[in-house]
């Protein structure tokens, strides 16, 4: 591993699921990369594939789910890597937390044992005891009131942000180098939201973790990522370095994304949305895949899939990247 | 918890005197005449005789009478006395049950082991060839009934084949272990005779398995239906995102969500045990209260009928209790008042 190798990198990962014989691509050619200490934020409405692409690069996948391309963590393949190779990253060198803290705990299971099994299963030599200290130190960590106490609670016991926190606190249990949070906190109360940010962000700066931050909000991104890739349709139409994005988003949909980032300092009556909806599974249009939303469509766009133009580390995927931008602001 | 514990312990002799009740009205709708028991047929048309025996079992009384003298015996530990073995009841069915629950407790455990592992394993394979043979395998147990699956059992494993022991807890050349809890098991163990304790598991393999079948066939239906569920939640992934191997996630975590509803289904078989304990205990001629009542049912010994009925009925009351002891323990959200 040399110093140019970064520490996570997909390219041109797919993944399809096969209905009747026929398989469809969620994910369609993804490329992007992480560097240690690094965040990068994915964003992209619901069904845009984020989710089922960051699961199938650790090897989660639904079953039936069809995966090329290359995952490379620290330089060694992913992909096709044995299961029993791929458990030993899970949970000790890649963590990953989800969007529902309701229910990505074991219901059954005190929280303080949950944590102490995901020391535990990379420490085999921790006593029980030891791996429900480290738990409790942990819990303490993301500043969980009374984690001595808390430790032998069952989930249901736990406010949402307070599991959402556990959940942290659990994928950090062995000091991982690469953290992939799917959307952490798009479940929880707006207020408990940016706790959540705050403690991910201070353990991320703490901890030094690679960490990519899965997202239906660009505006969580404005304060917490260092770079961003934009998903439409399981392909990234857009990345780039946080400022540069925002400064001069190169692509339609970003800016319909921007757009829509709720304003607090302006009392809006209605929110901006893009209008109509992603393409269903398996039922692209022809052409670019945002074509029939987007207003600035031409024939070509509905002919030619668009080709990814980069320019000074800003890549787009679009055949009128960055016109009309002065328009925008 | 305990308070709730308490509460139903109170209620319990309340169920059982309706059990006694319902028992004893259930005796006098019946058609048959009980004096047939104790009479022989050529004493029969002698007045005398027939009005001795009425006297002395009491038959001559009216039935509000008959019902507040058992009622006041039973606070006494007296069931009456056999008409047929001409013993206490009490005595018989205490001796009886024994063989009984080693029986059921046996086809429980068969039933629940075999029917817990091909639920999860149905399951995890669901739509392949172990799915659909675990399929056919509940729907022969639970449409086959127990006294031809015995008798087919016994002819193929013991008769032809000979790789199991036929009838009997023990082999008929075997000397019994002295009777401490009746239990042929332990009895064995505790005369230190590990041979017969052998031999008392190798007899009960066979009547466990065909009383424990059906059982193992609901719990397996059960348990495929509710590990399907429990596999797609989230918590399942972030048992694997930590590194968790599929043994671990599957019995660890999913099958441990499912122990809730899969103990209280092994609970309340036992009422179906029971039950099917009756055929079962009369073609492996086990010495059981099922062959017991058989015999009271077929020589209308109605104070045994009673008895069986009673013991029966409490024990079934014990392990509902035990059940929903087991339910609160396995589920952390459930806190009875
Ligand atoms: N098990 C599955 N079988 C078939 N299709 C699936 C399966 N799981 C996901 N998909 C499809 O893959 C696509 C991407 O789903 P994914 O969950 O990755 O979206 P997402 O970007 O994470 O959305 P969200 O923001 O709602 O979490 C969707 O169109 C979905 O229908
Ligand atoms: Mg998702």
């Amino acid at each position: 591993m040399n110093a140019h190798t970064p520490l996570f990198e997909v390219r041109d990962l797919r993944v399809a699921f096969g209905r009747n014989g026929v398989f469809s691509e969620a994910v369609r050619g993804v490329s992007l990369h992480v560097d240690h200490g690094e965040v990068l934020g994915i964003v992209g409405e619901s069904g845009s594939g984020k989710s089922v692409g960051m699961l199938a690069a650790l090897g989660l996948q639904p079953e039936g789910a069809k995966v090329t391309g290359s995952v490379r963590f620290k330089g060694q393949e992913l992909i096709g890597l044995p299961r029993r190779s791929l458990r030993e990253l899970r949970g000790s060198r890649i963590a990953m937390i989800f969007q529902d803290p309701l229910s990505s705990l074991n219901p059954v299971m005190t929280v303080g044992d949950q944590i102490a099994e995901a020391v535990r299963l990379h420490n085999p030599d921790f006593s029980r005891k030891a791996a429900l200290d480290r738990a409790r130190d942990l819990l303490a960590l993301v500043t969980i009131p009374q984690p001595d106490r808390r430790l032998r609670q069952y989930p249901h016991e736990f406010s949402g942000g307070m599991r959402q926190r556990v959940m942290i606190a659990m994928a950090v249990a062995n000091d991982p180098d690469l953290l992939i949070a799917d959307e952490p906190t798009t479940a929880l109360d707006v207020t408990v939201q940016a706790q959540i940010m705050d403690v991910l962000a201070d353990l991320q700066s703490r901890l030094k973790l690679g960490l990519i931050l899965i997202t239906h909000d660009l505006g969580v991104l404005a304060g917490h990522a260092d770079r961003v890739a934009v998903v439409y349709a399981g392909q990234v139409v857009e990345q780039a370095v946080v400022d540069d994005l925002f400064a001069r988003p190169g692509h339609p949909y970003t800016r319909g994304l921007i757009a829509s980032i709720p304003d607090m300092t302006r009392e809006s009556e209605r929110l901006f949305s893009i209008d109509g909806t992603p393409p269903a599974l398996g039922r692209l249009p022809p052409g670019c895949a945002f074509n029939p939303r987007c207003h600035m469509a031409q024939d070509i766009c509905r002919r030619e899939a668009p080709p990814a133009s980069l320019e000074s580390g800003h890549i787009v995927s679009c055949h009128f990247a960055f016109t009309g931008l002065e328009s925008v602001a | 918890m305990t308070r709730y514990i308490l509460r139903r312990l109170i209620a319990m002799p309340f169920l059982v005197l309706g059990i006694v009740t319902l028992a004893f009205l259930l005796t006098t709708v019946t058609k048959g005449d009980p004096l047939t028991a104790i009479v022989s047929d050529r004493q029969m048309n002698n007045p005398e005789v027939v009005a001795a025996a009425k006297a002395k079992w009491g038959l001559d009384r009216s039935l509000p009478e008959r019902y507040a003298i058992y009622v006041g015996n039973l606070f006494q530990g007296d069931m009456g006395t056999s008409f047929i073995t001409r013993r206490p009841v009490a005595q018989d069915v205490l001796h009886r049950l024994p063989a009984t629950m080693e029986l059921v407790i046996a086809a429980m455990i068969v039933g629940a082991t075999i029917g817990i592992s091909l639920g999860v394993l149905a399951a995890y394979f669901h739509n392949t060839a172990i799915d659909h043979a675990s399929r056919l395998f509940a729907l022969f147990g639970s449409s086959v009934p127990v006294f031809w699956l015995g008798l087919a059992l016994l002819y193929v494993f013991s008769v032809q084949w000979g790789v199991l022991p036929g009838p009997g807890r023990l082999d008929a050349r075997a000397v019994a272990p002295p009777t401490v809890t009746g239990f042929m098991t332990i009895d064995t163990l505790l005369a230190g005779e590990f041979r017969l304790f052998l031999d008392a598991v190798w007899h009960l393999i066979l009547p466990a398995f065909v009383l424990g079948w059906a059982v193992a066939g609901t719990i397996s239906r059960l348990v495929r239906a509710n590990m399907l569920e429990i596999l797609s939640r989230e918590f399942i992934l972030t048992a694997r995102a930590k590194g968790a191997g599929e043994f671990r996630v599957v019995v660890g975590h999913a099958l441990r969500n499912t122990m809730v509803p899969t103990l209280t289904v092994i609970g309340y078989s036992f009422a179906y045990l029971l039950t099917g304990a009756v055929l079962t205990e009369t073609i492996f001629s086990w010495p059981g209260m099922g062959s017991y009542a058989v015999d009271a049912a077929r020589g209308l010994d109605f104070p045994a009928i009673i008895g069986v009925t009673i013991v029966g009925g409490v024990v079934f009351l014990l392990t509902n209790l035990l059940t929903d002891i087991a339910y609160v323990v396995a589920n952390p959200r459930v806190r009875l008042g």
